[in-house]
């Protein structure tokens, strides 16, 4: 027994040193960046490169954009598929699943085929084109995520009495999904929604073939102009993915104890 | 479960039509930005610039430059799949069979769901400042037991070094889906196993395994797709200075159409198969592993 304690010990320290180090480096090198002191220089000058903060912003918006277009596409499906079409389940899922299995670099080559310039939709052409594009790109990338937290949401609930419920009152389909779903299911919301975040905010492949200067290819931009302000901008991605990911364990639990009370 | 389609008042029935109207927008959505910017792709792989029929696109990847970045590809996703899938199993069974605290094993479960997803430019980076020329692990290696890691050939732009920097999203995955699997194998099994006299050897060999081998197949083929698919963080930890398929694939479509669009169309419809495969697998095997963990 405690032989097998030892070895389970070994285990853990050395994948826990494996996966500490590049995060100590990435910290480590951020800071060296005055000779002979750490200093918070690298982060400074990154915050204040009016670059970053453009692009940041515009990937911090395009993120959020994509949550809104997400939750309106997928919420409506997830529940009118469970109420009156079970027979389509397996299509819709099959259909959320394929942005995992078609690599994205495929999909947004088919983008750039069927939306340039000379094509019946020219969405690449304008600035406004383009944005769309990449919204809509990213809506497809989330797709997996936002469904399958919606549905396992839905899954909860009694979505048939409740719209009976509601139908009864006299209330619309619109006001049902707002008023009486959406709530009910918003915790899974918000965990599909901060990993959609998470995935949106330091997007490159998407971004930088559509020629969109986002935070993902400013950010290979430093890393092949700068020394340490790509660590100082690796650190803020990983503290965005650990905020995101730390928001949905916390809303997780919330949702189990309220519904345990239940 | 499919309850309502009966059991609501038949007075609803004709507003079926109307409900068309709630899925339509998803069905439009997925054609327009999923279903036909793939479908694009895959008729355009197997049409030349006038249109025609013609396998000559896919000949061309037997080209050997385009032929030794696929194979590349395949041998990086392929090591860093059982690599990540002998390490990810490690870590599983010793946070869930080794006896460590539960703490412990929630920790190391919260930190596996960020690490899977801190794929891309800032992981690239993240190893650049550890086993780059300047990194934290080479000077500490220096310093401290006088060895030159770059001295002695080593290079984080290589192939080693973007594996060493893939294991990175991929043990944590393999610890996120093995560790469900492995907690689905009862204590009772392992008790009938002990009281016929199995060695713990045997346990595993002959009632372990092949209960889990579904489950460990599986995700290593979603392992393989899922490095098979990175193309941010080679891009931003080797440039383009190691022609991996999907680098070739990004550079094609860069430099647009300058010479070939129907070879990026062969590249792209090869990279679905293969990823379509992998997945595939996975999907083939998780329902036959789901069989014994109900």
């Amino acid at each position: 027994m405690t032989g097998k304690r030892l070895w389970s010990w070994l285990a853990v320290v050395l994948g826990g040193l494996y996966f500490l180090l590049p995060l100590a480096g990435m910290v480590d090198f951020s800071m060296r960046m005055k000779r002979g002191e750490y200093s918070f220089e690298a982060y400074r000058l990154v915050l204040a490169d009016p670059q970053f903060q453009q692009t940041f912003g515009y990937s911090v918006g395009l993120a959020l954009l994509t949550i809104v277009l997400g939750i309106l596409i997928v919420v409506p499906t997830a529940y009118f598929v469970r109420l009156r079409f079970p027979g389509l389940r397996p299509i819709v899922e099959f259909i959320t699943l394929l942005p995992l299995v078609i690599p994205p670099i495929v999909i947004v080559f088919g983008y750039i085929r069927i939306y340039n310039t000379s094509s019946i939709l020219p969405l690449t052409g304008s600035w406004l084109g383009t944005n769309i594009l990449l919204l809509f790109g990213y809506a497809t990338l989330s797709l997996p995520y936002m469904y399958r937290s919606v549905d396992t949401g839905l899954r909860t609930i009694d979505i048939a009495s409740l719209t009976e419920a509601a139908q009864s009152l006299g209330a619309g389909w619109a006001r049902i999904l707002t008023v009486v779903i959406l709530p009910n299911v918003f915790v899974s919301v918000l965990s599909g929604a901060f990993l959609t975040f998470a995935i949106v905010i330091g997007e490159y492949v998407f971004a930088a073939l559509l020629n969109v200067n986002s935070f993902g290819p400013y950010m290979v931009w430093m890393g092949g102009n700068r020394a340490y302000e790509p660590s100082a901008l690796a650190v803020v991605a990983f503290a965005i993915t650990w905020a995101c990911m730390g928001l949905i364990q916390l809303f997780t639990r919330f949702s189990k104890f309220s519904t345990a009370r239940r | 479960m499919t309850t309502s389609a009966v059991s609501l008042p038949a007075a609803l029935r004709p507003r079926q039509i109307l409900n068309w109207f709630g899925v339509a927008p998803f069905f439009i959505f997925a054609t327009l930005f999923l279903i036909l910017p793939t479908l694009n792709i895959v008729v355009g792989a197997f049409r030349n610039a006038q249109g025609e029929a013609t396998l000559e696109n896919l000949g061309k990847l037997l080209s050997p430059s385009i032929r030794s970045a696929f194979w590349i590809s395949i041998e990086l996703s392929l090591m860093t799949a059982v690599l990540g899938c002998l390490f990810g199993f490690l870590i599983a069974a010793a946070i869930t069979l080794g006896g460590l605290p539960r703490p412990l094993r929630n920790a190391i479960l919260t930190f596996s769901g960020v690490a899977s997803n801190f794929a891309g430019v800032p992981l690239a980076f993240a190893f650049i400042a550890t086993l780059g020329r300047l990194g934290f692990v080479t000077m500490l290696l220096r310093h401290w037991f006088g060895i030159n890691l770059y001295g002695s050939g080593f290079n984080i732009v290589s192939f080693l070094g973007l594996a060493l920097t893939y294991l990175y999203f991929q043990i944590p995955l393999m610890v996120l889906i093995i560790t469900p699997a492995l907690e689905g194998l009862r204590r009772e099994w392992r008790e009938a196993a002990e009281s016929l006299g199995a060695s713990g050897f045997q346990y595993w060999r002959m009632v372990a395994l092949p209960v889990l081998w579904p489950s460990l197949l599986g995700t290593l083929a979603l392992l393989f797709a899922n490095a098979f698919g990175a193309v941010a963080t080679a891009i931003a930890l080797t440039g383009s200075s190691l022609s991996i398929a999907p680098i070739v694939l990004f550079a094609q479509i860069r430099g647009d159409v300058l010479n070939d669009p129907h070879l990026g169309y062969a590249i792209a419809f090869a990279m679905i198969v293969l990823t379509a495969v992998a997945n595939g697998i996975y999907i083939l095997l998780r329902m036959r592993a789901e069989r014994w963990v109900k």
